[in-house]
């Protein structure tokens, strides 16, 4: 994809240099730039969804080795696209399954892939969770070869008429495009929808507290001031960026009541409180949630007080995986900077008067990770969920054999 | 495209788009450091090109430029042009620039010795435009240039004079070595606290008597200024194009500190003008030798870069790294056996593999290495490719490419093994060594990195010291000298040339190698220091009174060297000059000179002549009273010619007095209780006359008690004079 490549580039130089933060600047950014990759995809003439999709994955390779918080959205319109197709098909052809069973002996044998076979096998045990609709009966059978399967059959029933096939690359283009589009809006609108359901969780005369500053939060907030709601916020200023001095801010400018407290004080000031709201990095599989730092020692005060702690995300910070091993946690160590002046310590790592071994040592990671049984509820765009549920609505989003975003070497 | 876009990423860049819209922001990168401080390594592979934490140090500096927003970058190429043309193609910096919205141009020129010539053939050039980035080839930093640059900028615009802005850093120098943590000297800058203009810079500042110079018109024409000596010069400069012409028009501008930035500071017939910008909590370093590579390499592992961190960026064709707990970053495909203990802050490479029971701590190793059983690995930086056999042991070395140790050999700390070196089995190369493939080369050679005259460098003039090299294709010939102890087995040895010997330990090896600083040379320092920090004092209040008004920002005590120091320095020089065989005359003549041209009077010429024969008859005696006594009564007896030439009046006389007591007091102690002996000779050969001593008597009958201890020493003498003078009265009534 000659054409798509500087593009692809530039976004992935840019989160390399963590130019573009924030989630839904990067979740934004994504979407807009699959969207112009599938647009500017040229479509064969057989296995149209497999290329496209191939086309995504190689693409969303590179984003996720730049930053791992891409994979969302990269797995989601892997997702839309094996929806598209399946659903196009599907309509298209009759008997299907009588060709699939044939198409599933021969594509096993070449079709194999070890990289997926953890995935495939987790699939199958998700499938039996999920809720019985079209496409996840068609889902059931195993992923990696579902896709060139229903691909190939299209292929073969398209071959009677030319015409009809250059309908049908043009439709499923022009799907994708369109669920995309659907996506980025999606992003864009869950605020609204999560606001909405600030009236009904927060009450008259409630004291709220929140740490650092999440736009999710502010616009939940603000959509309870605006129902005339009164009630007071505190705001835990998040070292070491500070971001609730921002938030702060804004709140009073709409005439919020705030109380900016340190960090340290949240286990102070729990007891006052009647429920934290805060936002997330990701939501995990698990119903754990990865955000900023020093969330779980909020969610540890909450659960020590019996104060809610509520999780306001949109669906796109939903992530499918489960954090079982470090490198899923998408935390990363930032500079020390942020919390020491360098040139005030910079005596303190002469290396050539202490024995070669750097005695002072700053950590300063980006996020925590809160366990699931320390959440109370998830307010998301689809309203309110328990963390338990949190594995179900994620498989409505995203396909089980996309958790390894790879590119499949045979193809 | 979107609002939000526009918000986001673009919106840093919106603010400067404008104005770099005019003419976009250039950048020249020196890709050669011109020192020898990388020998032997630089003779093989250019500076810019030595990875550091397994990424070329010039992947650093462009990928902050491109971070930064510069949009065409001249990379100058010297020595090993080629190779560093090659990596620019092969990690995708030129070729293909519709992927890179930063431009990246090759310069070459052979014939280019300094940092100097090469802004020079820049000019030639004719393609720098407007406002440019200066930076050298092996600068990390993370810093936002935006503020940086809107502030010269705007300087620019109110004057057109503003040449270049300095990035400086605040870094605490270490106090026992009078050194920051990179190795180099502290820096002491003036700084005009409002204006942020650079009035003064001397890096080599003479750490030991923590004393600086500086010039009175700084002082007269800037009502404040802020002295520092815990800055750290970045090394990024933000110049206008009159700078290229600058440096063509002084064609012996060579160095960009010590010449250029000097140059432009003492000259005032054109009054250009050098701004600074502090930054604060951003990284910006320079690897200027050694000890600075350990440190930075140090630095970047603390994340202090960020985001130019093994993990986040990954640069060409790197491979991906993961960060595991305590700072240890791992390749994707490490072969790691499972009793092997990898200590915090390592960074291991791509496809290496680690045996059974190895150990490792704060060191880097490369891809590609073989890493045997039983290795201990302390504070090392194994390069590509590296074998290490069984049971061998490194601490706070850098190993080249392509090395191999054989079983059981010993590093000791502070060495550089260069590409392709081999070391025998149980060999030990002892500390400090510098070893590689290439004969020392006797004479500078202009082809190589070349430093100008130089008196600080790093690698003295000895010749080879180990020459007896082997055949290419038999390993492991013993080519060692004979000197390198007991420990050698025999069988074995180094192939290679053996560069610096261990047991003498020059200054600039043990002070700019990787290894930390041993701890007897840590001790003597202290002790030098804590000797220094009398005189210091001592000198501070000598001088107070010649202090004028500034703010005392700086740490050490500054004394600031007003014309009458100056004049008397120089006048002790010529002296000295004398004793050498001048003659009188001349010597006078000189003399004479000197004050007119320090405009001063008589009587200072005759304080500071008496101070100079007081020193050199101090310096001829070796400390014993008696000697004293009698080497001063020589001297004064051989200059007391010179000396009256100068007591013409009686306040001259005093002056002299003045000066012995103040001597006594402060600089020469040993005259202390020799005054009363000396005083009477003084007398005798008409040096001073009675009225002087007199008067000074009677000046000093009002001073506090501690002045008054050599009148009363001398008070005797004093009493006789007095008698005499009332007996010469006598006899004239």
């Amino acid at each position: 994809m000659p054409d798509v490549q500087p593009l692809v580039s530039e976004f992935v130089l840019k989160l390399k240099r963590r130019k573009v933060e924030g989630s839904h600047a990067v979740a934004r950014q994504t979407a807009e730039l699959l969207r112009s990759v599938v647009s500017q995809h040229r479509m064969g003439s057989t296995n149209q969804a497999a290329a496209l999709a191939d086309a995504i994955r190689s693409v969303g390779e590179q984003l996720i080795s730049a930053n791992p918080i891409v994979g969302n959205i990269v797995r989601r319109v892997l997702h839309i696209i094996k929806e598209e197709d399946i659903s196009s098909t599907a309509v298209g052809i009759e008997g299907l399954s009588v060709t699939v069973d044939s198409d599933d002996e021969y594509d096993s044998g070449n079709d194999d892939h070890p990289t997926l076979s953890a995935a495939v096998l987790a699939s199958h045990a998700r499938n039996a969770l999920r809720a019985p609709s079209l496409q996840t009966l068609l889902d059931d059978i195993p992923v990696s070869t579902a896709l060139s399967r229903s691909a190939s059959s299209t292929g073969d029933s398209d071959g009677k008429t030319a015409g009809d096939k250059s309908l049908k690359t043009r439709k499923l283009k022009h799907d994708v495009i369109a669920a995309i589009g659907d996506l980025i809006e999606e992003i864009d609108t869950c605020y609204d929808q999560i606001s909405e359901q600030a009236v009904e969780l927060i009450h008259q005369n409630e004291v709220i507290l929140t740490l650092g500053r999440s736009r999710t939060v502010k616009e939940f907030l603000y959509a309870a001031k605006e129902k005339k709601r009164s009630f007071r916020v505190f705001v835990a200023e998040g070292s070491p960026r500070y971001q609730g001095h921002v938030l702060a801010k804004e709140l009073v400018e709409k005439g919020v009541q705030t109380t900016v407290i340190t960090d340290s004080a949240i286990f102070a000031m729990i007891s006052r409180v009647n429920m934290v709201i805060v936002g997330a990095h990701a939501i995990m599989a698990n119903g754990g949630v990865i955000a900023p730092v020093g969330m779980n020692m909020v969610a540890l005060a909450a659960q020590k007080h019996a104060v809610p702690f509520v999780v306001v995300a949109g669906s796109h910070k939903l992530c499918p995986l489960y954090p079982h091993n470090p490198e899923v946690l998408l935390n990363e160590l930032k500079s020390p900077s942020d919390l020491l002046d360098f040139g005030e310590f910079s005596n303190c790592m002469n290396f050539s008067t202490q024995d070669g071994t750097p005695l002072l040592n700053v950590v300063n990671p980006t996020f925590d990770y809160v366990p699931p049984k320390l959440v109370s509820l998830f307010v998301t765009d689809t309203g309110g969920h328990s963390p338990s549920y949190m594995y179900r609505l994620i498989s409505e989003y995203y396909s089980a054999d996309d958790l390894v975003v790879q590119r499949k070497s045979t193809s | 495209m979107s609002q939000k876009k526009s918000r986001g990423g673009a919106a840093g860049a919106g603010d400067d788009a404008e104005d770099l819209s005019r003419s976009p922001l250039q950048a020249v990168l020196l890709a050669d450091s011109f020192t020898l401080k990388f020998r032997p390594i630089t003779l093989e592979r250019p500076k810019v090109l030595l990875p550091l934490v397994n990424v070329p140090m010039i992947d650093y500096t462009l990928s902050w430029l491109e971070t930064a927003g510069v949009e065409e970058v001249f990379v100058f190429c010297c020595a090993h042009a080629q190779q560093v043309k090659e990596h620019l193609e092969d990690a995708g910096w030129t070729g293909q620039p519709a992927a890179r919205e930063m431009a990246v141009t090759a310069v070459e020129s052979h014939d280019a010795i300094s940092a100097g010539d090469a802004l020079r053939v820049m000019y030639g050039r004719g393609v720098i435009h407007g406002d440019f980035i200066l930076i050298s080839g092996d600068t990390v930093s993370n810093m936002s240039l935006k503020d940086a640059l809107q502030e010269h900028k705007d300087r620019r615009k109110k004057d057109p004079l503003a040449v270049m802005t300095m990035i400086i850093k605040h870094s605490k120098p270490s106090i026992l070595t009078h050194q920051t943590r990179l190795g180099n000297d502290e820096i002491v800058m003036a700084i005009a606290p409002e204006t942020k203009e650079l009035l003064y810079y001397e890096d080599r500042a003479d750490g030991s008597h923590l004393c600086v110079t500086i010039d009175k018109d700084i002082l007269a024409s800037n009502p404040t200024l802020q002295l520092h000596n815990n800055m750290e010069d970045c090394y990024i400069d933000i110049c206008s194009p009159e700078v290229l012409s600058l440096f063509t028009d002084n064609f012996d501008y060579q160095h960009l500190r010590r010449h250029f930035v000097k140059g432009l500071l003492v000259d005032d017939i054109m009054g250009y003008k050098i701004y600074t910008h502090e930054i604060c909590s951003s990284y910006a370093a320079r690897i200027d030798n050694f000890r600075s590579y350990d440190a930075v390499s140090k630095d970047i592992i603390q994340r202090w870069t960020y985001p130019m961190v093994p993990d986040v960026l990954s640069f060409g064709n790197c491979h991906e790294v993961k960060l595991h707990r305590q700072g240890i970053y791992k390749a994707s495909d490490v072969t790691l056996s499972h009793s092997a203990q990898i200590g915090a802050n390592s960074v291991i490479g791509n496809a290496t593999s680690i045996g059974e029971h190895c150990k490792i701590s704060n060191s880097v190793i490369g891809a590609g290495c073989c890493i045997g059983k039983n290795v201990i690995i302390h504070g090392s930086y194994i390069w590509d490719n590296v074998i290490i056999e069984d049971g061998c042991k490194v601490s706070n070395s850098l190993v080249g490419d392509d090395v191999h140790l054989r079983a059981g050999a010993i590093v000791e700390p502070g060495c550089i093994l260069s590409f392709k070196i081999k070391v025998g089995k149980n060999v030990v190369v002892p500390a400090y060594s510098k070893v590689s493939l290439l004969e020392k080369p006797s004479n500078e050679d202009s082809d190589e990195e070349l430093e100008y005259a130089d008196t600080n460098s790093g690698v003295t003039d000895s010749p080879p010291f180990s020459s007896m090299r082997s055949n290419a294709g038999r390993p492991a010939v013993p080519s060692k000298d004979d000197d390198l102890g007991a420990s050698e087995t025999g069988t074995s040895g180094v192939l290679g040339y053996i560069w610096a010997s261990s047991d003498t330990g020059t200054q600039e090896d043990w002070r700019q190698s990787i290894a930390p600083i041993p701890k007897e040379k840590l001790q003597e320092m202290q002790h030098a220091v804590s000797v220094d920090d009398d005189n210091g004092s001592e000198e501070d209040l000598n001088n107070r009174q010649y202090e004028q008004d500034h703010d005392g920002d700086s740490e050490i005590s500054v004394v600031e060297d007003d014309d009458y120091t100056k004049f008397e320095k120089e006048v002790e020089e010529t002296f000295q000059r004398a004793l050498d065989g001048i003659h009188e005359d001349n010597l006078i003549l000189e003399i004479n000179a000197l004050r007119l041209s320090y405009s001063l009077q008589h009587a200072d010429c005759a304080g500071a002549v008496f101070y100079s024969v007081m020193r050199s008859a101090s310096v001829a005696a070796q400390s014993t009273n008696d000697n004293l006594l009698k080497t001063t009564a020589d001297a004064l007896a051989k200059w007391k010619d010179l000396l009256r030439n100068y007591t013409k009046t009686v306040d001259e006389e005093m002056e002299i007095l003045l000066k012995f007591e103040e001597m006594c007091q402060e600089t020469t102690k040993e005259f202390c209780s020799l005054f009363s002996k000396i005083l009477p000779y003084l007398y005798d050969k008409d040096v001073v006359s009675e009225d002087a001593i007199l008067r000074w008597a009677e000046e000093k009958e009002n001073a506090d008690e501690a002045d008054k201890v050599f009148v009363k020493q001398s008070d005797a003498f004093i009493q006789w004079l007095k008698e005499a003078e009332e007996e010469d009265d006598d006899e004239e009534e």
